[in-house]
């Protein structure tokens, strides 16, 4: 249990270490669908940034890539991976979520891991339990990793300290969603190719957006320069000091913002800051930043993202959404393929090359100097 | 020895800071049955001690360095005691000997107690508990009945009880035409009107100063024009009303213009600093230890290394009772040198912690007179209210006991004179609330305090007498400490 290690953001890592955690995605995705060529491929690559699937993966001895065939592709049928065979993963969600619980459910499944799901409702959460009780009671039962949905910022790197088992943060408040970026960067790695010199525009209510906050960071370690759009009142000006050494700008009219843009990535604008005042009306939101046919007429191939649940018709219209530019859904596939190598990373039973860029931090702040 | 008020205390060759009488000279000081015999050159003192001797009395001679300091006891006009109600988070007598680990002899306690001191019965209780306590606790009383903000509380009675002040701290009156009347009824009690100056509708849910850093942390932000919206509006009802009017803990620069203008207006306006705002920032919200209360301890080189593992022990009990992380390598971002945990709660406190270019306009009002005077805003919590995530946990730092060990920082670092640092702490805000303390004039009630001001210490919560472990400074070496704290002529506090 000592290889254990939390991903609680993506502030300090660096885009070998993304890329990385990419690559073991779709090699544990491949092998997890039974496509055996490529986890030979892995094989021989084992010094080139990769995975050691072999090295660590318990069931490994039985599999069939020790045959050592890498010709082609064979195709053995989805299958459920061993690799964290014997181990348990909770999740502790307190926040309602679909994609993000359940696919953190599937992937661990798909690694053979115990999966337990807890909710704050219909637990001792209800009963007033502290999120520090909830942690110890839980973490006393021995989990290799508990994955953590908080609506309060830093929840997930506080718990962290109160725990053996591994955390992985979910969600926390306003300020990161870190497997929610890895999953939009394999995405957009898959539909652009090499992220380095593309242009990301990030739509909508940023102010209130743990995902615009993590693909800042996530997206411009990869090399990619990031713009963020949105109403004044939901992109403070605060954000062009928020990333002081990242490719991260901002502007207030889409129209701008789509010129040159390699990809668009629309945020959900939560109906509950119309009564926040932040916004005069939905009609306006989506006149001035809603992602239409119409504004996009200009764009034909522009990859559209979105990281759901989705109003349709105020920040992106159905016809957009589900049409042929859209890669929604891919981005909802990915999300299972992104949390298993997250999983197995932070169960310490797979390991991704060169975590961390060399004085990252250090650079933005020189009093900091650490590691994870 | 300690609780003996009948013993003579002689304290001999030390340096007698009393800005109260402009006196700033080695020599010595006799206290003799509560209250100061004399003061001044050691020939002339050693003259009282020796008749006092010579007539059988045993005198308790303490012999100091040049270095050692020895000043009025200190005057806090922001206490928060938490009795009677919160007696998990603090208790009158607990808070009374943390003051006096302080070196402060008379602390004025906010009134947001449950019940709220908002009457005559509450004012009667709390004295009743103050006159158990180690120093001296003056209660301040609310402004409106339950610190609601709707009707005035019997502001007369209240200051014919012993009141020595209205606020209703922890609530700003909201209301200006609810203050305006408070201003205005307060007058012929000569008490002054405090107000916590935060515009509820500009810092809504905000739980740290807004800017890049808090948005990097996805916290929500308080604004400076929070404070400054509702100081600026309470500036004017004081020159409106002629009332008597005391700005709270003002934490940013624009706090410290407004201030400034309205007194060279002449409006009758004090106002006071804590000590977090003058010396920490915002950035401690995130782990950085910037400023003057940087920790000098270079990181050892396991804490810098790629600490991707976890320590096999998970300490709670530490961090529960101080309120800092966990010592562990891989538990905090951070990690020595510089850096610790980023979202510490023991950071979370109202105002916010701003930035050092505030901290850096405090330290300047605070040198000009803008600023009368520094209080502790001392807001004790139980481990329970700090062991969550920032948002939830509770706003307050346990002041009482590091004031002086951090404010000396200010002083080691020729930010502020010394005389400067002890008047802030002693006349200037015993000037403000009209209260027979801060002095060390001859035949004046003994309050003293002894300073060593380079002895170096590591703040350790553990070792508190406050029962609020809730501090930022948790792990960090401050230089200079309080030895000794004499109260009414009894030794209170000596270590």
């Amino acid at each position: 249990m000592s290889d254990r290690r939390n991903l609680l953001d993506l502030e300090d890592w660096s885009g070998d270490a993304i890329t990385g955690m990419l690559d073991l995605a779709e090699q544990l995705r491949d092998q997890q669908q039974g496509h055996m060529s490529r986890q030979a491929d892995t094989h021989h690559q084992a010094d080139t940034p990769g995975v050691e699937l072999e090295t660590h993966c318990p069931g490994s001895e039985e599999e069939p890539h020790q045959a050592g065939s890498a010709a082609g592709a064979e195709f053995a049928g989805p299958q459920k991976l061993d690799v964290l065979r014997g181990q348990a993963v909770i999740t502790l969600f307190y926040e309602n979520s679909t994609r993000t619980r359940i696919s953190f459910e599937l992937a661990a499944k798909a690694l053979g891991a115990d999966v337990a799901n807890m909710t704050a409702t219909g637990s001792s959460v209800e009963k007033g339990e502290s999120l520090l009780d909830t942690i110890k009671t839980l973490d006393a039962m021995g989990p290799a990793i508990i994955v953590l949905r908080h609506p309060a910022s830093g929840a997930a790197e506080t718990a962290a300290r109160w725990c053996r088992a591994a955390m992985v943060n979910a969600g926390d408040g306003w300020h990161a969603h870190p497997t929610q970026a890895l999953l939009d960067a394999l995405t957009l790695r898959e539909t652009l190719g090499d992220l380095a010199g593309k242009r990301i525009v990030i739509l909508g209510d940023i102010q209130h957006s743990r995902v615009a906050r993590s693909n800042c960071w996530a997206l411009t370690a990869l090399g990619a320069s990031v713009v963020l759009c949105g109403p004044t009142t939901l992109l403070p000006q605060s954000f062009a000091a928020a990333y002081p050494d990242r490719a991260v700008s901002l502007t207030y009219d889409l129209d701008h913002a789509l010129e040159g843009a390699d990809a668009v990535m629309a945020l959900r604008l939560q109906k509950e800051r119309m009564a926040g005042g932040f916004l005069p009306s939905l009609r306006e939101y989506r006149r001035h930043y809603g992602l239409t046919p119409e504004r996009l007429a200009a764009y034909p191939s522009l990859p559209i993202l979105h990281p759901g649940p989705m109003n349709e018709g105020i920040e992106i219209d159905p016809a957009v959404a589900h049409g042929p530019r859209s890669v929604i859904e891919r981005q909802v596939a990915n999300g299972v393929a992104v949390r298993m190598a997250v999983l197995a990373w932070a169960a310490g039973v797979l390991d991704i090359p060169e975590k961390m860029k060399d004085g990252t931090r250090k650079a933005r702040k020189a009093s900091e100097g650490h590691g994870r | 020895m300690p609780g003996d008020v009948t013993l003579p205390i002689w304290l001999r060759g030390g340096r007698i800071v009393d800005p109260a009488n402009d006196v700033d000279l080695i020599g010595d000081l006799i206290v003799v049955d509560g209250t100061i015999r004399a003061v001044g050159k050691a020939a002339e003192v050693a003259a009282h001690a020796r008749a006092l001797e010579a007539s059988g009395q045993t005198v308790r001679a303490v012999d100091l360095t040049e270095e050692q300091i020895v000043a009025p006891g200190f005057v806090d006009l922001h206490a928060h005691l938490r009795e009677p109600g919160l007696e998990l988070r603090e208790t009158v007598q607990s808070g009374a000997r943390a003051a006096a680990r302080g070196g402060f002899t008379t602390i004025c306690c906010m009134p947001n107690t449950q019940p709220v001191i908002d009457d005559r019965g509450v004012v009667e209780w709390v004295k009743a508990l103050a006159a158990e306590a180690a120093i001296r606790v003056l209660p301040i009383a609310a402004i409106t009945r339950d610190q609601a903000g709707a009707a005035l509380t019997e502001m007369a009675e209240l200051a014919e009880a012993g009141a020595v002040a209205f606020s209703d701290d922890g609530k700003p009156v909201k209301n200006a035409g609810m203050l305006r009347l408070a201003l205005t009824y307060a007058l012929p009690t000569g008490k002054p009107v405090i107000n916590h100056c935060e515009d509820p509708d500009l810092v809504g849910q905000g739980v740290m100063h807004a800017g890049a850093l808090a948005t990097r942390l996805g916290l929500r932000g308080w604004p400076a024009a929070g404070e400054t919206v509702m100081l600026a509006r309470d500036l004017e009802l004081a020159r409106m009303t002629g009332g008597r009017y005391h700005a709270a803990h003002l934490s940013v620069a624009g706090s410290v213009d407004l201030v400034r203008r309205a007194k060279e207006q002449g409006l009758r306006v004090t106002a006071e600093v804590t000590p977090h705002h003058l010396l920490l920032s915002h950035a401690w919200v995130a782990g950085d230890r910037e400023g003057l209360l940087a920790a000098p301890h270079p990181p050892s080189s396991t804490e810098r290394g790629r600490s991707t593992f976890k320590a096999d022990r998970v300490d709670l009990g530490r961090s529960l009772s101080d309120g800092s992380p966990p010592l562990h390598p891989q538990m905090g971002r951070g990690s020595g040198g510089g850096a610790t945990s980023r979202y510490n709660t023991a950071t979370k406190v109202n105002p916010p912690l701003r930035t050092l270019a505030d901290a850096e306009a405090l330290i300047g009002g605070l040198l000009d007179g803008t600023i009368d005077c520094i209080a502790t805003d001392h807001a004790p919590h139980s481990a329970v209210e700090k062991a969550c995530c920032f948002d939830e946990a509770a706003f307050g730092i346990s002041g009482l006991e590091t004031a002086l060990g951090a404010l000396m920082a200010l002083v080691h670092a020729e930010r502020l004179p010394l005389k400067r640092l002890i008047a802030a702490l002693t006349s200037a805000p015993a000037r403000a609330f009209a209260l027979d303390a801060g002095t060390l004039g001859e035949g004046r009630r003994a309050d003293v305090v002894v300073i060593d001001p380079h002895a170096r210490w590591v703040v350790d919560p553990a070792t508190f007498a406050s029962q609020g472990r809730n501090t930022p400074l948790a792990g960090v070496e401050l230089q200079g400490r309080v030895t000794m704290t004499i109260c009414g002529g009894k030794i209170v506090f000596e270590g």
